[in-house]
């Protein structure tokens, strides 16, 4: 038996909300953070939508997230996002930022897809004009992929295993499951797990080129992300970053942390690129395999998900998710559990969407409710053949949510599930 | 420029390094630019890097390898200017 892993802090900075309050209100109330691009236009994209955070640069300094020398230098935005969500989550878990001696109890998962192309533009540049020399200091540690753990562990001098992950869009899920594992299995007291994702222009630009993005709704850019719907023609590229505090409940109860729920378990797995996978297309075998195993570890019978917090990014692949879940589960039709894309309001923001999406789920497991499907007025009939339309809520349902799967599955075939639930005494 | 001119001027350049502008304030020629104003030896780099622009010069290695307290940063970055000069 492992130890029991709580949730003891969390950060965010979405796409509709940056900081837990604002994100809080915007789920509640469906508020959507996509916004027209007029770059995107001129750049000739087909999709010229996106989820941007409103997010203040300079607050990275005057947050004290980072020293001014620190922040002198700094351009990778996916780092900034990843350090703010990261600094908020730890003080939301009561604990300072300062420290002299390494804390060696706490560890970090951090995850993301790639540095920031459009900061390391200026590095290209200067490299193929022969100056090489007038790079400095500043752009290795940013160009590295574990740029974000690196800012975020030195920040708050944490001393047990700093890990980057990056597993596509599953990369946020697994980190989570990840910390989880290290704190079950002992090798840890704390980790600071979550991830992130700035979505930059040749990024974007490689998306727009597979067709893959939501490219009729420019006029109406709130109306872009549209998952499960008929009229769902691709997912809207999104950034961000969530992170939360893991903690070994003893050790929690021991310094009397707020408890906001306990992970119970989860599942990491890939469909090989068989049986139908592909880099680009999950195997469903895989998905349900993920989902099954995700519950067997939690200890958690199908009958007892009360949310299902689905990947569903508003392609075609969203009736064969909804199908992966009823076989999984053997519940479908009006024995559905209520099910909610995030996507909806905030786009796809790939190695961040499963941090901000666990956020999402702890949250409505705190305070009681389902966020609402927003853009679903035109419901997919192979979708609702499947499953009961009430079970996809279009408003706010408040309702109490003891336990909510998290699932997340990314390009080379890669599956992440979590089950998460209120925390019981 | 005089010797003042030019610490004045790298005052300037040290700032966006040093967390610690007490002592930047109060620098002098021996003030270390580690041990006092606790820069990150890497950004050392940074700050020859933005002399160079500041002053329009060119630091090669060896005189860089020099640049480890206030007053020697001055002597280069003065020797560098009568070189153009």
């Amino acid at each position: 038996m492992g130890k029991r892993v709580v949730v003891t802090g969390m950060g965010v900075v979405s796409p509709n909300g940056v900081g837990i309050p604002a994100f809080l209100h915007a789920i509640q109330n469906g508020i959507s953070g996509i916004k027209f691009m007029p770059r995107y236009q001129e750049l000739n994209f087909s999709c010229q939508v996106a989820g941007m955070p409103a997010f203040d640069w300079e607050s990275l300094k005057t947050k004290n997230y980072i020293s001014e020398v620190v922040f002198h230098g700094l351009k990778g935005t996916n780092i900034g996002y990843g350090l703010a969500a990261a600094m908020d989550a730890w003080a939301d878990s009561g604990m300072g930022y300062e420290t002299d001696e390494p804390r060696w109890e706490t560890g970090c998962v951090f995850g993301n897809s790639i540095a920031d192309t459009e900061a390391m533009k200026n590095v290209i540049a200067k490299v193929d004009n022969k100056e090489a020399k007038k790079l400095g200091s500043r752009v290795v540690e940013q160009a590295m992929n574990s740029g974000v753990t690196s800012y975020i562990s030195g920040r708050l001098g944490l001393g047990n295993k700093i890990v980057t992950n990056s597993s596509a869009c599953a990369t946020g899920t697994q980190a989570i499951l990840m910390g989880y594992e290290y704190i079950k299995d002992g090798y840890a007291k704390r980790m600071l797990v979550g991830s992130t994702e700035h979505v930059d222009t040749y990024v974007y630009g490689a998306f727009d080129s597979m067709r893959v993005l939501s490219r009729k709704f420019n006029d109406t850019p709130e109306k872009a992300s549209r998952p499960m719907s008929i009229t769902a023609g691709g997912f809207v590229p999104g950034s961000g970053s969530g992170a939360l505090v893991l903690e070994d409940l003893d050790f929690a109860l021991e310094r009397g942390a707020h408890i906001y729920a306990e992970v119970l378990g989860g599942s990491s797995n890939s469909g090989g690129q068989r049986l139908g996978g592909t880099m680009t297309a999950a195997n469903s075998t895989g998905v349900v395999r993920c989902i099954t195993e995700a519950m067997a570890m939690a200890g958690v019978g199908p009958d007892q998900i009360d949310l299902i917090s689905g990947h569903l990014t508003a392609t075609n692949a969203d009736r064969q998710e909804i199908q992966n879940w009823i076989t999984a589960l053997g519940r479908g039709g009006d024995d559905f559990p209520l099910t909610n894309s995030l996507k909806s309001m905030i786009g796809h923001s790939l190695s961040a969407a499963g941090s901000i999406e666990t956020v999402a789920s702890i949250l409505q497991i705190v305070h009681g409710f389902v966020h609402p499907n927003i853009n679903f007025e035109d419901p997919n009939p192979e979708i609702t053949n499947l499953v009961s339309l009430e079970k996809l809520p279009v408003k706010m349902i408040k309702k109490e949510v003891n336990i909510a799967a998290k699932a997340n599955f990314g390009f080379g075939d890669v599956n992440s599930c979590l089950i998460l639930s209120k925390y019981n005494k | 420029m005089t010797r003042t001119e030019i610490l004045d001027e790298l005052k300037k350049v040290i700032a966006p390094y040093t967390t610690n502008k007490e002592m930047l304030a109060s620098i002098n020629e021996q003030t270390d630019l580690i041990k006092d104003l606790k820069i990150n030896s890497a950004n050392l780099v940074d700050i020859i890097i933005d002399a160079e622009a500041k002053y329009d010069i060119e630091i090669d290695y060896d005189s860089a390898d020099k640049m480890v307290n206030v007053g020697t940063c001055i002597d280069v970055i003065s020797e560098k200017l009568n070189q153009k000069a």
